[in-house]
């Protein structure tokens, strides 16, 4: 197989799998979070306001590393300096 | 299917589409984009602060201007644990205007300027030195640096680096949210029926909310917690 092929096929394949294997992680970090969330405020039903607010800021730093694995993901299909340089020698 | 918008499905940043450009100065889709969101946050607030008014007759605007910025004073007085009044504008207008951007999505053809990685990076440079000024404004500029060397010299390093990793994950985070929210509702109208792509859309508008809340959230708490110990330490001296 040539560069091209081999090229397209890898990026695409690797991001496949970079956002599979890259959403495994936070999602069940993001669980046992809520979880503990709810039992807190099971526990202290008048800190619910800290607690969400606690919540949702420990959620978005669990759901950086998910996103920078979508970045990743999307950088290879989409803006892929590899295949924009194979394609560019293969027309030129 | 026409799409509305004018962005191609391939591209994933509103920087590609440029409206104009002379020598090296592009006038692109972000920076459009970006001036449309301040002329309505300034037009906006200019016409609901006409006419102040201080007793039960609020026009409706007025009012809810006063419901937005009352509940921001609160949440940065309960973060910050002192007086909201030097942190209101700075984080205040973050939050305001990642908000407004996130939330225009739902007219067509509109492309959120935080969908692309130079606005984002750009807000979070901000923030990245306005921790240091409040730092330095509330602590003095010694005070101040000795932060870096707690609890010990040797974790110099590791703090500058954890300075320079909470930036980028500010910028990658607001980035990563919006522009996945538009190209889902993108690539899922060319595919599904109508029904899908309403639903992520509607995702999309629930997920800008919550990213510019905690945009705005997180860049308080740095700010904090730069500027923090001098209530502790007025509260030992009495």
């Amino acid at each position: 197989m040539d560069n091209l092929g081999l090229i397209g096929m890898i990026s695409v394949a690797t991001a496949g799998i970079t956002i599979g294997l890259g959403a495994i992680g936070p999602a069940l970090g993001e669980g046992r979070a809520v979880a503990q969330a709810l039992a807190a405020m099971a526990q202290q039903p008048d800190e619910s306001n800290t607690i969400t607010r606690t919540l949702f800021v420990g959620l978005a730093m669990i759901e950086s590393t998910a996103i920078y694995c979508f970045v990743v993901s999307m950088i290879l299909l989409f803006a892929n300096p590899f295949w924009d340089y194979v394609v560019q020698k293969a027309g030129g | 299917m026409e799409s509305l918008d004018l962005m191609g499905i391939k591209d994933i940043s509103p920087d590609v589409l440029v409206f104009w450009s002379w020598h090296w100065a592009k006038l692109n889709a972000t920076i459009v984009y970006t001036w449309i969101a301040m002329l309505l946050l300034t037009l906006g607030s200019w016409l609901a602060t006409r006419n102040l008014q201080a007793g039960r007759k609020l026009s409706r605007w007025q009012n809810f201007l006063e419901v937005i910025v009352t509940a921001m004073r609160n949440q940065i007085r309960e973060i910050a644990q002192r007086d909201a009044a030097p942190f209101l504008p700075f984080v205040g207008t973050l939050f305001l205007f990642i908000a407004l951007s996130n939330l225009l999505a739902i007219i067509p053809g509109w492309v959120p300027p935080t969908a692309s990685l130079s606005t984002t990076a750009a807000l979070a440079l901000v923030v990245l030195i306005g921790v240091p000024i409040y730092g330095i404004q509330s602590r003095g500029f010694k005070q101040y640096l000795k932060l870096y060397v707690q609890p010990s010299p040797i974790m110099l390093p590791m703090n500058l680096l954890g300075e320079l990793s909470r930036t980028l994950a500010l910028a990658v985070r607001l980035f990563g949210n919006i522009m996945s929210g538009t190209k889902i509702a993108a690539i899922l109208l060319a595919i599904t029926p109508i029904l899908f792509p309403v639903v992520m859309q509607a995702l999309g508008l629930l997920t800008g909310m919550i990213q510019a809340y905690i945009f705005a959230v997180l860049a308080m708490v740095y700010i904090a917690s730069a500027a923090r110990i001098q209530q502790e330490r007025e509260q030992k001296t009495h």
